[in-house]
Parts: C-alpha cells; structure tokens; sequence
C-alpha cells in the first residue's frame, strides 16, 4: 500500500515493513550505488586505477578510516555494555539498544572495507586455517570477526521481537553470557588496534608511538564510545523527535570524561619519560597535528565538559563532536603523520566514494532498522516530518 | 647462511640484477603506474643497484653503487606480522620466504618492514607481495644465490654468517679506509645480509641509529600478555555478573517495573 504525501516523503509499507523515502535518503542511495560501482570495479581490477596506494604508502583511507576509526567509533555498544550490563549503571539501558545497533552496523562497515582493502580478498578466510598467531593482526582479525558475531546475535534479542518470535525465550537465556563474551572481545581487538603498530617502532614518528600504544587505543575507543551514542542520539532526536533526557547524556559523557583525563595524564606521562617535548613544540607539521589531536581532541572538550559549559544547549554535543574529530584524526596520524613523507599519499577520488559510500549504507540502514524495530525508546519510529503530513502513521 | 656485500668493490655491472630477474623468471621493462622517484625496487625487481654519490671528507666526489634487496633479518618483522604465514623463515636455510597461496593482501608486513622491503604487484588484479627470497631453492641445492655467484668483482660474498662477520671485521681491520662498521651485525636483531662500506652508510641511504633488539619484541611483550588479561577480565565480568545476579534475588522488594531497552545488551 502507498500514501501519499507531498513531495519527496513517501512511506512504503510492503507487507508490514516501513520503507521510507526522504531527499536525504535518495541522496545517500545515489551515493551507495555509486559505491557499489567503484567497489565493483576495485574488485575486479585491483588498485590500480581506484586507489592511490603505493610501495612507501600501502595502507591508505580504507584502512585508517574505515576500520581503524570505524572500530573506534563502534566502541559505544561496548563501552554502554560495560557500563549498563557490566556495571549496572541501568539508568544509562536507554541507550543500550541504540548503541548496539550503530556498533553491529559499524563493524559490519569495517569488515566490508576491510575486504575491499585486502588485495586477494578471494584468499580473506586463509588466517582460519592458517594461523600467524605472532601477528598482532591474526588477534584483531579474530577477536573483530568473532565479535561482529556476537553483536550480531546479541541484536537478534531486538529482532527476535518482531520475527521468529519463538526464539526470544533462547535468545533472552543466552545473553547474559554474550553479554560477557561481547565484553571481552572488544577489550583485546580495541587495544590490539593500537598493538599493530608497535612493530612499525623504527618508522613511525615517536610522538605517536609508545609502547602503551594498546592501552591509548583502549582508552580512547572507550571515551569515544560515549560521545559517539551522544553524538548519535542527537541525530535520532532531530530525525525522529526521540528524546533522552539531557541529565542522562550528560552523565554518561562525563564518565567518558574521567577516563579521558585518564588518558591524558598517561600521555602527560608518557611524553615526559621519553623526554619528547622538544618533538611536542618543534614546529613541523608532525607535532602541529599532535597538538591540535591533543588541544583541540582531548583539552578543549575536558574543559567543556568539567566546567559549567556542558549545562549549555550544545555543550555536550559540542563535547562530542570534539572527541570525535580527535580521535579520527589520531588514528589518521597514526598511520599517515607518523609513518607516510608528506606528500606521498592522498586518497583518490575513488577511495573517498568507497569510504563516504559505506558511511552512507551505515545511514540507510540505521533508519531502516529503527523504523521497524523497538530499538529507540518504546516503539518503531518514523520521521517526524512525515508524522506531520500524515496522521496515518 | 649470509651474503657479505663489499660496497668498495661493486663497479655497478647490474650482473647480480640481472641474475636475479633470469633466475626467477621476473619480467622486464614493464611500464608501471606508480612511478618511483629513484630507480627501486618494485614487483620486477627484487634487487637493484642504487647509484650514490657522495661528496667525501677531502671534498672529492665518489659515486658507489649500492645493492638493495630484502636483508633477511634474523627475526624478520614481515614473518612475525604476517596473520596468515605467508611470509614465514625457512627453516633448511633461514631465508624469509612467500607462500602466494597463502597470501590475504593486507600489505601489513610492508607497514611492519623496517626497510620498507616487500613491494606490490599494484598494476594487477589479484595482487600479490613480492621480495627477494633468498634463491632459496638453489640454497637448498647447495648453490650460492643467483646474484652472488653472477658478480663478477667479489663484492658479494655467501657463507656462514659468523664467518662473514668475522671476516668483514679482518677486512676493516686490515683497511684503514674502510668504515668500522658492519652493517646488518646488529641491525635490529641482526640480519643476514651484510654490508661493509669506505663511504658513511647514512650518506649511501642506509638507515642508521636502529636498535638492536628486533621489533617483534614489541609485539611479543603485548601479545603474550593478551590471554591472561583477557581472562582476568572476563573472571571479573562474571564475578560482577553473578554479584549482580545475586543481589537481586536477595532483594525482598518486588522488582521494578522494567523500562524499555532494560540495560540488557
Ligand atoms: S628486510 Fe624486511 S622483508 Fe626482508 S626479512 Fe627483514 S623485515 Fe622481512
Ligand atoms: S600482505 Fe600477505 S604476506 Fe603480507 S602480511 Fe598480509 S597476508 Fe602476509
Ligand atoms: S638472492 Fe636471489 S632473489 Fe634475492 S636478490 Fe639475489 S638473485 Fe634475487
């Protein structure tokens, strides 16, 4: 059945499912098609042509963006587990849900770029069979693949509520235990993220490397997690009217707040023992981009959200957006400040379509789920500007 | 085994290239997409003679020509960063080989190479990683390497490694000219080829001041602490989970009303 409605929002509703339509929507649609062409394409001829990957730059924006910052900003179902399930903090369970799902929706993005990255991608299952347990990569590949499972299970307790209802009961019973699981898995592939790279000693600015590198990968996917079901909630709020209480937010921003000052004292530490603040104040574009990483991605939203600042409209939001600029443009300077000469690499059009198109299958599908599931709040949801023009809904 | 290379004595024939694209039937002259600011190594070449010239300390200017390929290191990064195996040490000759079959293509053991060694077929379609293997087949057999026993000069030696480095240091000593250095006796964990040099290896584009221990250290320090905390903190997570757990059936009080999204993920 159609209804009608005035220019571009539709809402198709086949067989009981909500489709909706939206200017935004087709947007994002054109985007992912365009995605599939060039992915396609990166498939079927290598890098050649879509990438600007090279012999001195051979990890590029798929790889720093896609899947180091995916699996850093997917870290809200983990860190919101920790603290609802691990730590019965239950007042924060009303992001629960909606945290899960951008985290199930991020790591499967980072395991599509992933494969789009890896050159023999006909070969991605080898390391199952064939074990390089000494690589740091082996634990991550593991831990993200195992972990993407449990998500995906974990979610089925929302899906399980609309269809196969008669496996919810099992679903229920079991996740006390993937709670568990789902929480220890994160733990060791977040910080082994950060464990790649301590091989790569002798080629990395020393800034960014340090043998704690694991444990700021941790920290930061920690606090990042929070601002980002912040960041997140606001972007629902907006598009579907949902709110959550301010108070909340604001709470569970500030324990990310702690554990970011956390990491700062560490780095504090950390630079004053490798007696690198000579590096930290020279003036080249290296340590300009750790200070602005540091300043502009960890001090400024400290002082945001420790002071009366975060009472205002946007300060949390302001906080959150922050946080999570630092921390992309940390594991962007991870691989490309620290290791690559300047000038060597910049993503192609192409890898920027690739990156931008998996971001958007992320939206699309997002809204798609939540209009058809109870993920937010206590029922589906639709768009309010489509509430406004039908009262069908 | 090791190759000792006598930088002094390479007159840049390019012999050992070419040697080296026969032997392992690589192809030539195939125009790339990436272009190289010098003449480097790349998916066809394994190993090339690098031209360098170096202004002396009595301002007299000296070209040497400087032979790269992989050094097979000792405890080689690329094998230890490698998930799947496909870059491990063969354990006959202790040359750090590829096995294709094996091979993912995520170009971390390039990331992980501290001589930015491994190249990649990027102009095809199903790329592969391709290095110097050390001709391991023909050590097997007993053979010098392709490019050792093309060089016509001397300049490259193959032995036993303690016995390279014991030579190059009787070289050194008997030479005053030559730099009292051996590079690769040390190089982070040492490596199995070696070079000796009249000229400052940093000016013929050596990569000094690397410490001795291999980086895989790094690695093995964190990943050999992994599995315990990892089940520290999940006997943690169940401690909590059955505290939790108990305290609430202890609790008299009816339980409250749950709220949606109840906090259980
Ligand atoms: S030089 Fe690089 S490629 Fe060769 S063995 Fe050492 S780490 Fe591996
Ligand atoms: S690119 Fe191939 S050889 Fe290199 S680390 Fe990955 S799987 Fe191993
Ligand atoms: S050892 Fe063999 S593969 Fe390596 S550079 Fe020499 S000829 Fe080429």
């Amino acid at each position: 059945m159609k209804i009608k409605l005035p220019q571009m929002y539709r809402c198709y509703r086949i067989l009981g499912w909500d489709f909706t339509i939206t200017p935004a929507r087709v947007v994002l649609l054109l985007l992912v098609a365009f995605m599939g062409c060039v992915a396609l394409t990166r498939l079927l001829t290598g890098f050649r042509y879509i990438t600007n990957l090279t012999d001195e730059t051979p990890w590029g924006l798929w790889i720093s963006f896609d899947v180091l910052c995916g699996v850093a900003l997917a870290g809200g179902g983990y860190s919101t587990a920790l603290l609802v399930g691990g730590f019965k903090y239950q007042k924060y369970g009303v992001v629960a849900r909606s945290a899960l799902l951008t985290s199930l929706l991020g790591y499967l993005l980072v395991m599509a770029g992933l494969f789009l990255d890896i050159g023999l991608w006909p070969h991605f299952w080898r390391p199952f069979v064939s074990w390089g347990y000494t690589s740091v990569l082996f634990e991550v590949f593991w831990c993200i693949s195992i972990y993407t499972t449990i998500l995906t299970l974990e979610f089925h307790e929302v899906i399980t509520e609309r269809m196969f209802k008669f496996l919810h009961p099992y679903v229920l019973k079991a996740l006390p235990f993937l709670v568990i699981i789902g929480l220890i898995f994160p733990m060791m592939h977040q910080s082994s993220l950060g464990g790649l790279f301590l091989i790569a000693k002798s080629k990395m600015f020393p800034l960014w490397w340090s043998p704690l590198l694991p444990l700021y990968f941790l920290i930061s996917s920690f606090f990042v997690g929070s601002a980002m079901v912040c960041v997140e909630s606001d972007l629902a709020r907006r598009n579907y009217a949902h709110r959550i209480d301010p108070h909340i937010m604001l709470q569970l921003t500030r324990v990310g707040g702690r554990i970011m000052l956390v990491y700062l004292a560490l780095k504090l530490i950390d630079v004053t023992r490798q007696g690198q603040w000579g590096l930290v104040f020279q003036g080249s574009m290296q340590s300009n981009l750790y200070l602005l990483e540091m300043v502009g991605g960890i001090l400024v939203p400290l002082f945001i959200i420790f002071s009366p600042l975060a009472h205002r409209k946007y300060g949390v939001l302001v906080y959150s957006w922050l946080v999570v600029a630092g921390v992309v443009l940390n594991r962007m300077n991870c691989v490309f400040t620290a290791m690559y000469k300047s000038g060597d690499y910049f993503p192609s059009p192409f890898e920027f379509a690739v990156s931008i198109g998996l971001v958007s299958i992320g939206c699309l599908a997002y809204g798609i789920i939540v209009e058809n599931f109870n993920v937010l709040g206590s029922r589906r949801v639709t768009q309010h500007h489509i509430l406004q023009k039908t009262d069908l809904l | 085994m090791a190759v000792l290379v006598d930088l002094t004595k390479c007159i840049g024939c390019e012999s050992c290239s070419v040697a080296c694209k026969l032997w392992n039937k690589l192809p030539y002259g195939k125009e790339k997409s990436r272009r190289q600011k010098e003449k480097d190594l790349n998916d066809d070449n394994w190993t090339v003679i690098q031209e360098k010239h170096v202004e002396g300390e009595n301002g007299k200017a000296y070209t040497r020509f400087v032979k790269k390929q992989c050094l097979h290191c000792l405890e080689p990064s690329c094998a230890s960063a490698c998930f799947s195996k496909a870059l491990r040490v063969d354990p006959d000759t202790h040359a750090v080989v590829y096995v294709p079959e094996l091979c993912v293509g995520c170009r971390y053991c390039m990331i992980a190479c501290p001589f930015e060694i491994p190249r990649y077929q990027w102009d095809e379609p199903l790329p592969l990683v391709t290095k110097c293997e050390f001709c391991v087949g023909r050590l097997k057999d007993g053979d010098a390497p392709a490019c050792v026993s093309a060089c016509p000069t001397g300049a490259l030696v193959y032995g036993e490694r303690d016995a390279l480095i014991a030579r190059a240091h009787e070289i050194i000593a008997a030479n005053p000219h030559y730099v009292d250095y051996v590079y690769g006796e040390k190089e982070l964990g040492g490596t199995q080829w070696l070079y000796i040099s009249d000229q400052p290896f940093e000016k013929l584009g050596f990569k000094m001041g690397l410490e001795e221990i291999p980086p895989s250290t790094y690695t093995h320090a964190y990943l050999s602490k992994v599995p315990f905390l990892a089940a520290a903190w999940g006997l943690f997570l169940a401690g909590m989970s059955y505290y939790h757990h108990r305290r609430a059936k202890n609790e008299k009080k009816p339980p409250e009303k749950k709220e949606e999204g109840d906090g259980r993920i």
